[in-house]
Protein backbone atom coordinates (compact mmCIF):
# COMPACT_ATOMS: atom_id res chain seq x y z
CA UNK A 1 0.00 0.00 0.00
CA UNK A 2 1.25 3.46 -0.83
CA UNK A 3 1.56 5.99 1.92
CA UNK A 4 -1.29 8.44 2.06
CA UNK A 5 -0.76 11.82 3.69
CA UNK A 6 -3.34 14.46 4.46
CA UNK A 7 -2.62 17.80 6.08
CA UNK A 8 -5.01 20.28 7.65
CA UNK A 9 -4.63 23.67 9.28
CA UNK A 10 -7.24 24.67 11.80
CA UNK A 11 -8.12 27.84 13.69
CA UNK A 12 -7.89 27.80 17.47
CA UNK A 13 -11.60 27.33 18.06
CA UNK A 14 -13.97 24.82 19.59
CA UNK A 15 -15.17 23.92 16.09
CA UNK A 16 -11.65 22.70 15.35
CA UNK A 17 -11.98 20.07 18.06
CA UNK A 18 -15.11 18.62 16.44
CA UNK A 19 -13.62 18.85 12.94
CA UNK A 20 -10.43 17.08 14.00
CA UNK A 21 -12.43 14.31 15.64
CA UNK A 22 -14.62 13.81 12.57
CA UNK A 23 -11.64 13.79 10.22
CA UNK A 24 -9.81 11.26 12.39
CA UNK A 25 -12.89 9.05 12.50
CA UNK A 26 -13.22 9.11 8.71
CA UNK A 27 -9.54 8.39 8.05
CA UNK A 28 -9.37 5.65 10.69
CA UNK A 29 -12.41 3.99 9.13
CA UNK A 30 -10.86 4.19 5.67
CA UNK A 31 -7.65 2.71 7.11
CA UNK A 32 -9.52 -0.44 8.06
CA UNK A 33 -9.79 -0.13 11.84
CA UNK A 34 -12.76 -1.71 13.59
CA UNK A 35 -15.52 0.53 14.92
CA UNK A 36 -14.35 0.45 18.55
CA UNK A 37 -10.80 1.30 17.53
CA UNK A 38 -12.02 4.10 15.26
CA UNK A 39 -13.79 5.60 18.27
CA UNK A 40 -10.61 5.36 20.34
CA UNK A 41 -8.49 7.03 17.65
CA UNK A 42 -11.08 9.77 17.14
CA UNK A 43 -11.25 10.40 20.87
CA UNK A 44 -7.45 10.55 21.20
CA UNK A 45 -7.34 13.09 18.37
CA UNK A 46 -10.17 15.06 19.98
CA UNK A 47 -8.27 15.23 23.28
CA UNK A 48 -5.06 16.26 21.51
CA UNK A 49 -6.99 18.94 19.63
CA UNK A 50 -8.50 20.20 22.90
CA UNK A 51 -5.01 20.50 24.37
CA UNK A 52 -3.74 22.32 21.27
CA UNK A 53 -6.64 24.78 21.08
CA UNK A 54 -7.16 25.46 24.79
CA UNK A 55 -3.83 24.91 26.51
CA UNK A 56 -1.42 25.40 23.62
CA UNK A 57 -2.85 28.23 21.58
CA UNK A 58 -5.24 29.46 24.30
CA UNK A 59 -7.91 30.29 21.67
CA UNK A 60 -5.51 32.86 20.14
CA UNK A 61 -7.00 33.70 16.70
CA UNK A 62 -3.50 34.39 15.41
CA UNK A 63 -2.32 30.87 16.16
CA UNK A 64 -3.12 27.74 14.18
CA UNK A 65 -3.33 24.02 14.84
CA UNK A 66 -1.63 21.87 12.19
CA UNK A 67 -2.69 18.28 11.79
CA UNK A 68 -1.23 15.55 9.58
CA UNK A 69 -2.58 12.07 8.97
CA UNK A 70 -0.30 9.43 7.46
CA UNK A 71 -1.61 5.98 6.61
CA UNK A 72 0.85 3.43 5.22
CA UNK A 73 -1.05 0.18 5.62
CA UNK A 74 0.82 -0.74 8.82
CA UNK A 75 0.26 2.31 10.96
CA UNK A 76 -1.90 5.36 11.17
CA UNK A 77 0.30 8.23 12.33
CA UNK A 78 -1.37 11.47 13.39
CA UNK A 79 0.66 14.57 14.22
CA UNK A 80 -0.88 17.59 15.94
CA UNK A 81 1.11 20.80 16.37
CA UNK A 82 0.15 23.96 18.18
CA UNK A 83 1.90 27.33 18.40
CA UNK A 84 1.84 27.74 22.16
CA UNK A 85 4.67 28.02 24.65
CA UNK A 86 5.29 24.31 24.90
CA UNK A 87 3.70 21.82 27.26
CA UNK A 88 5.57 21.28 30.53
CA UNK A 89 5.58 17.49 30.79
CA UNK A 90 6.65 17.62 34.44
CA UNK A 91 3.39 19.36 35.32
CA UNK A 92 1.09 16.70 33.91
CA UNK A 93 -0.60 15.10 36.92
CA UNK A 94 -1.46 11.42 37.24
CA UNK A 95 -5.26 11.50 37.08
CA UNK A 96 -5.46 8.11 38.76
CA UNK A 97 -3.63 9.28 41.89
CA UNK A 98 -6.04 9.44 44.85
CA UNK A 99 -5.44 13.16 45.31
CA UNK A 100 -6.34 13.82 41.65
CA UNK A 101 -9.21 11.39 41.18
CA UNK A 102 -11.94 13.97 41.84
CA UNK A 103 -10.37 16.79 39.86
CA UNK A 104 -12.46 18.13 37.03
CA UNK A 105 -9.62 18.26 34.50
CA UNK A 106 -6.28 16.65 33.69
CA UNK A 107 -7.42 13.43 32.00
CA UNK A 108 -6.80 14.29 28.35
CA UNK A 109 -3.25 12.98 27.92
CA UNK A 110 -4.06 9.95 30.05
CA UNK A 111 -6.92 9.08 27.67
CA UNK A 112 -4.69 9.65 24.64
CA UNK A 113 -2.08 7.26 26.03
CA UNK A 114 -4.80 4.74 26.88
CA UNK A 115 -6.22 4.66 23.37
CA UNK A 116 -3.12 4.83 21.16
CA UNK A 117 -0.29 2.31 20.74
CA UNK A 118 2.45 4.96 20.80
CA UNK A 119 2.37 8.59 21.90
CA UNK A 120 5.24 11.04 21.49
CA UNK A 121 5.00 14.50 23.01
CA UNK A 122 7.64 16.99 21.90
CA UNK A 123 7.31 20.42 23.52
CA UNK A 124 9.38 23.37 22.41
CA UNK A 125 9.29 27.12 22.97
CA UNK A 126 7.39 27.53 19.71
CA UNK A 127 4.73 24.95 20.43
CA UNK A 128 4.01 21.34 21.20
CA UNK A 129 4.00 18.48 18.71
CA UNK A 130 2.04 15.39 19.64
CA UNK A 131 2.46 12.25 17.52
CA UNK A 132 -0.15 9.53 17.87
CA UNK A 133 0.43 6.09 16.36
CA UNK A 134 -2.03 3.25 16.02
CA UNK A 135 -0.87 -0.02 14.48
CA UNK A 136 -3.34 -1.46 12.01
CA UNK A 137 -2.81 -4.84 13.66
CA UNK A 138 -2.57 -3.56 17.23
CA UNK A 139 -3.18 -5.21 20.57
CA UNK A 140 -6.85 -5.85 19.84
CA UNK A 141 -5.83 -8.10 16.93
CA UNK A 142 -3.45 -10.14 19.07
CA UNK A 143 -0.28 -8.14 18.59
CA UNK A 144 2.48 -7.87 21.17
CA UNK A 145 2.17 -4.18 21.86
CA UNK A 146 1.62 -3.11 25.41
CA UNK A 147 -1.95 -2.24 26.27
CA UNK A 148 -3.11 0.10 29.03
CA UNK B 1 -25.34 15.82 17.99
CA UNK B 2 -25.39 18.10 20.98
CA UNK B 3 -26.55 17.27 24.46
CA UNK B 4 -30.25 17.39 25.39
CA UNK B 5 -31.78 16.98 28.81
CA UNK B 6 -35.25 16.65 30.26
CA UNK B 7 -36.18 16.24 33.90
CA UNK B 8 -38.94 14.38 35.70
CA UNK B 9 -39.82 13.68 39.30
CA UNK B 10 -40.24 10.18 40.70
CA UNK B 11 -40.84 9.75 44.45
CA UNK B 12 -38.86 12.84 45.38
CA UNK B 13 -35.98 12.04 43.07
CA UNK B 14 -35.22 14.23 40.06
CA UNK B 15 -34.36 12.07 37.10
CA UNK B 16 -32.37 13.88 34.41
CA UNK B 17 -32.70 12.09 31.09
CA UNK B 18 -29.63 12.99 29.04
CA UNK B 19 -29.08 12.27 25.36
CA UNK B 20 -26.33 13.04 22.90
CA UNK B 21 -22.77 13.97 23.72
CA UNK B 22 -21.31 15.38 26.93
CA UNK B 23 -18.27 17.12 25.51
CA UNK B 24 -16.27 20.31 25.78
CA UNK B 25 -18.52 23.28 25.13
CA UNK B 26 -22.27 23.06 24.89
CA UNK B 27 -22.69 19.52 26.23
CA UNK B 28 -20.78 20.18 29.42
CA UNK B 29 -22.47 23.55 29.89
CA UNK B 30 -25.95 22.04 29.54
CA UNK B 31 -25.17 19.46 32.22
CA UNK B 32 -23.69 22.07 34.54
CA UNK B 33 -26.61 24.47 34.14
CA UNK B 34 -29.12 21.68 34.68
CA UNK B 35 -27.53 20.42 37.90
CA UNK B 36 -26.97 23.94 39.23
CA UNK B 37 -30.59 24.79 38.41
CA UNK B 38 -31.89 21.77 40.30
CA UNK B 39 -29.76 22.57 43.34
CA UNK B 40 -31.01 26.14 43.21
CA UNK B 41 -34.57 24.83 43.47
CA UNK B 42 -33.65 22.60 46.39
CA UNK B 43 -33.82 19.40 44.38
CA UNK B 44 -30.87 17.54 45.83
CA UNK B 45 -31.65 13.93 44.94
CA UNK B 46 -30.50 13.67 41.36
CA UNK B 47 -30.36 10.62 39.14
CA UNK B 48 -28.54 11.19 35.84
CA UNK B 49 -29.92 8.81 33.22
CA UNK B 50 -27.08 8.45 30.70
CA UNK B 51 -28.73 5.69 28.69
CA UNK B 52 -28.81 7.80 25.54
CA UNK B 53 -25.39 9.40 25.99
CA UNK B 54 -23.28 7.87 23.27
CA UNK B 55 -20.12 9.90 23.72
CA UNK B 56 -18.28 11.68 26.47
CA UNK B 57 -14.82 13.30 26.43
CA UNK B 58 -12.44 14.33 29.20
CA UNK B 59 -14.35 17.58 29.64
CA UNK B 60 -17.59 15.62 30.03
CA UNK B 61 -15.98 13.32 32.56
CA UNK B 62 -14.81 16.38 34.44
CA UNK B 63 -18.33 17.78 34.37
CA UNK B 64 -19.74 14.56 35.86
CA UNK B 65 -17.15 14.81 38.66
CA UNK B 66 -18.04 18.45 39.21
CA UNK B 67 -21.77 17.66 39.34
CA UNK B 68 -21.17 14.84 41.81
CA UNK B 69 -19.02 16.90 44.19
CA UNK B 70 -21.28 19.96 43.94
CA UNK B 71 -24.39 17.99 44.82
CA UNK B 72 -22.62 16.17 47.66
CA UNK B 73 -21.31 19.44 49.08
CA UNK B 74 -24.86 20.79 48.97
CA UNK B 75 -26.05 17.96 51.16
CA UNK B 76 -27.58 15.93 48.36
CA UNK B 77 -26.71 12.91 46.31
CA UNK B 78 -26.15 12.28 42.61
CA UNK B 79 -26.20 8.84 41.05
CA UNK B 80 -25.76 7.55 37.51
CA UNK B 81 -28.22 5.33 35.66
CA UNK B 82 -27.97 3.18 32.52
CA UNK B 83 -24.40 3.72 31.39
CA UNK B 84 -23.67 2.85 27.79
CA UNK B 85 -20.67 0.58 27.25
CA UNK B 86 -18.54 3.49 26.05
CA UNK B 87 -19.26 5.61 29.11
CA UNK B 88 -18.90 2.59 31.39
CA UNK B 89 -15.49 1.79 29.92
CA UNK B 90 -14.33 5.40 30.25
CA UNK B 91 -15.31 5.53 33.91
CA UNK B 92 -13.50 2.22 34.43
CA UNK B 93 -10.18 3.31 32.95
CA UNK B 94 -10.30 6.64 34.80
CA UNK B 95 -11.04 4.75 38.06
CA UNK B 96 -14.23 6.76 38.54
CA UNK B 97 -16.62 3.85 38.20
CA UNK B 98 -16.31 3.00 41.89
CA UNK B 99 -16.56 6.66 42.92
CA UNK B 100 -19.99 7.11 41.40
CA UNK B 101 -22.99 5.14 42.56
CA UNK B 102 -23.99 3.51 39.27
CA UNK B 103 -27.38 1.84 38.79
CA UNK B 104 -28.93 -0.05 35.92
CA UNK B 105 -32.54 -0.21 37.14
CA UNK B 106 -34.50 3.01 37.54
CA UNK B 107 -36.88 1.77 40.25
CA UNK B 108 -34.01 0.39 42.32
CA UNK B 109 -32.07 3.58 41.78
CA UNK B 110 -34.94 5.80 42.95
CA UNK B 111 -35.51 3.64 46.02
CA UNK B 112 -31.81 3.81 46.92
CA UNK B 113 -32.12 7.55 47.64
CA UNK B 114 -34.50 7.00 50.55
Amino acid sequence: MTTQRLSYTYDSTLETVDSAEQTASQIATESGFEEDVVMQIAMAVREAAINAVLHGNAYDPGKKVAMEFEANGKDLVITIRDQGHGLDLSKIPDPLAPENLMKTSGRGIFLIRSFMDEVQINPSQTGTEVKLIKHVHGPAAGGKEASL
Amino acid sequence: MSMKVSTRQVDGVTIVDCSGRITLGEGSVVLRDTVDGLLGKGQKKILLNLGDVNYIDSSGIGELVRAFTTVRKGGGDLKLLNLTKKVHDLLQITKLYTVFDVKDDEAVAVKSFS
